[in-house]
């Protein structure tokens, strides 16, 4: 097994008597894409920042690229490359500006800080871009500038924190081609992101809700450990009718319309007696087994939290 | 601390302030513009006042004593009214500053020794120029009646009778008395600490508004090295102003430098380092640049102005607020400017007000530091 790039056990932060992120643990290794998903507010951001060094832990403890967290940030911040939700570098500089500062001030210069500006732009696709002031180009282009501003100095790990909120479906695709061309010179990569479409490209998951990581895995054995029974799709008439009649049965964990179509969570156990009463209903339907896709898996799992807090709160 | 990385920072201030002309119409321009319009509208010389004279006897005399009022540059004749009444309206409407009452038969009195009596009317609404004017008529007026006295006894043959001893008046640094010559180099202290105080409290609370810090904070950037970074350049510029204003001052207001310009310089450098260094820790502690705007005003506008020695003696105020001025930088740049510009006198006598000076923009040098230390690593 390869190095771990990131490696954390019980990291936890307490903000006053606000548990922000309560004892995660997660490890990364080079050349892999580690997707970190929750909702804002979940605690992602700030376990980030205290991979980082930015933030001190309350508890726990965290090396990354070998370096530890609470004494070794200074060296952490040389071999890291970050780029945050929120675009922040000058959009008073242009491109090129830009780019040279931030090399600069990761200790590039000269020649090497030429030809690294030069590799990038090419890699990410910013020629012919040098002198457009930042502040005025599409936020495409701008996540493209703060990734490029990121991995100038060739960082062991990067940390990507919702790198393509806000940027149309085309820029978001080549984004993720150059994530992917990161972890194939393998850098690790931690990405954050809302869109669960895209935590189907990761190698690794972990969701984090209430500052908890309450699943975690490859996206395929996520699918098949977290998500109990069969996931039937129900193409049938009067499809209304039928999802508030499916809701009643004891074997239906869960009905969802999907357009014209019903997907129907059924106990592992209850499959035979379900198609039994389907078809003592004596309509036309067609019944096919799904795959879930990972936002089920979510979902099912965001529920099943939702419940525990429940129960807890009426202890 | 390496030098490494504190100059891409000077590059980036660089760069933001070109792209911003705003700011460097606030560190060059603006001063003089203070300059000027302070230098003229701050005016305590009292030249010109408006007079007017009631000639009630209209004789040689009379006439004589007139002439002698209006030749300097003192008093401007303005009416003539034939009524002392008539003084009411005009001293009401503030078209006279001062007035003088010349009785009847003040000629025939004066020739027959009678010793008339003349009246002088002022408005005391603002007791300064009132006494100064007060001052400069009372003198001219008994220097005639003493040439008149002399005139007598001369024609009595008495030549040579002189005054028992005579006083030979010599001022000092500022021969001519001129309220410019003291105030220019206090306005230069206002006019500079103002405008640095302002445009390096934006510097920091700008980043954190705009979210550029987090990447600083991110990169192998040291607080120390951001902190010397962001300074170098704001001093370099505030010094060129510094510049402009000295010339402006010499060109305008004929205030040449008398001292020793490297001493001057120094100094100079000194006073801008504690402004930049006051602007830097508000704009550490400043929630927002709205916030750092209004924090450098307050900390600077009214101690620089009022309790800085500018325009009121500190020796004046009651000991609290002596010693509430004690720590303002403003106040030893002034002695230090006025020993170099007006006296011309060396680092003797100014020396201690640098070492506090230097002292005081390295205790919030290093206040400001400490702040951000803090949000580099919480």
């Amino acid at each position: 097994m390869s190095r771990l790039a990131v490696e954390a056990q019980g990291l936890s932060k307490k903000f006053g008597p606000f548990l922000a992120v309560d004892h995660v643990s997660l490890s990364i290794s080079y050349g892999s894409i580690f997707g970190f998903l929750g909702a804002n507010g979940a605690g992602k951001s700030t376990t980030i920042r205290m991979l980082c060094g930015l933030l001190r832990p309350s508890a726990g403890w965290a090396r990354v690229a070998d370096y530890d967290v609470l004494t070794e940030a200074d060296r952490i911040k040389k071999v890291i490359g970050y780029m945050s939700q929120r675009f922040s570098l000058y959009q008073d500089l242009t491109v090129q500006e830009n780019l040279e500062f931030f090399g600069r001030v990761y200790g590039l210069n000269g020649s090497k800080l030429k030809s690294r500006i030069t590799q990038v732009k090419e890699l990410v696709g910013l020629q012919g871009l040098e002198n457009k002031l930042t502040g005025k180009m599409p936020s495409g282009w701008k996540q493209k500038l703060a990734l490029s501003c990121a991995i100038l100095h060739e960082p062991e790990v990067i940390f990507l924190d919702e790198p393509t909120g806000g940027v149309d479906p085309i820029s978001r695709r080549n984004f993720w081609e150059l994530i992917y061309k990161m972890s194939e010179e393998g850098r690790a990569v931690l990405v954050t992101t809302h869109y669960l479409d895209e935590a189907e490209y990761c190698h690794e998951l972990s969701l984090i809700h209430a500052g908890r990581i309450i699943a975690s895995g490859g996206p395929r054995e996520m699918k098949k450990n977290y998500f109990p029974g069969n996931l039937l799709e129900l193409a049938c008439s009067k499809p209304l009718k039928i999802y508030e009649k499916l809701k009643t049965w004891p074997e239906v964990q869960g009905v969802s319309l999907f357009g014209t179509r019903l997907h129907v969570l059924v106990e592992k156990e209850g499959l035979q007696k379900f198609k039994q009463r389907l078809e003592s209903l004596g309509l036309e339907f067609s019944l096919r087994l799904i795959n879930p896709t990972l936002e089920d898996v979510f979902i099912h799992q965001l529920e099943k939290e939702a419940e525990k807090d429940k129960a807890n709160g009426h202890s | 601390m390496g030098t490494v990385r504190i100059k891409p920072v000077i590059q980036k201030e660089l760069l933001h302030i070109r792209r911003d002309p705003l700011s460097l119409v606030l560190l060059l321009v603006l001063p003089v513009f203070i300059l000027v319009l302070y230098g003229y509208a701050l005016n305590f010389d009292v030249k010109h006042l408006s007079l007017a004279v009631v000639d009630l006897d209209n004789s040689q005399s009379s006439r004589e004593l007139v002439a002698r009022l209006t030749s300097g540059e003192y008093f401007d004749l303005k009416y003539r009214p034939e009524k002392v009444s008539d003084l009411d309206e005009l001293f009401d409407h503030e078209k006279i500053k001062i007035a003088l009452v010349l009785p009847e038969n003040f000629g025939r009195d004066l020739v027959s020794g009678r010793g008339p009596a003349v009246q002088i009317l002022l408005d005391g609404t603002n007791p300064t120029p009132a006494q100064t004017g007060l001052g400069y008529l009372s003198n001219i007026l008994m220097q005639y009646s003493t040439n008149l006295n002399l005139e007598l006894l001369n024609r009595f043959g008495l030549n040579k009778i002189t005054m028992p001893f005579a006083v030979r008046t010599r001022v000092w640094y500022n021969p001519e008395l001129k309220s410019s010559k003291f105030l220019v180099p206090g306005l230069m202290a206002f006019v500079l600490m103002v405008i640095i105080v302002l445009a390096t409290s934006l510097t920091i609370v700008r980043e954190i508004e705009k979210k550029t810090m987090d990447q600083l904070l991110l990169s192998p950037l040291t607080p120390a090295e951001l902190v010397v970074g962001k300074i170098i350049p704001y001093l370099g510029l505030s010094l060129i102003g510094a510049v402009v204003v000295l010339l402006a001052g010499w060109l305008l207001f004929g205030v040449a430098v008398k001292g020793n310009y490297l001493l001057l310089l120094l100094v100079v450098v000194i006073f801008l380092f504690c402004g930049l260094s006051q602007g830097l820790l508000i704009s550490t502690v400043a929630s927002s640049q709205l916030v750092a705007f209004l924090l450098s005003g307050i900390s600077t506008l009214l101690p620089t102005f009022i309790l800085s020695g500018f325009v009121f003696p500190i020796r004046n105020m009651p000991p609290v607020i002596q010693g509430i001025s004690g720590i303002i930088p403003a106040r030893y740049f002034l002695v230090c400017l006025r020993a170099i510009i007006l006296k011309g006198v060396g680092l003797k006598a100014f020396y201690r007000e640098m070492i506090f000076m230097t002292a005081y923009g390295l205790v919030i040098t290093f206040l400001s530091l400490a702040k951000l230390k803090k949000s580099f690593f919480r």
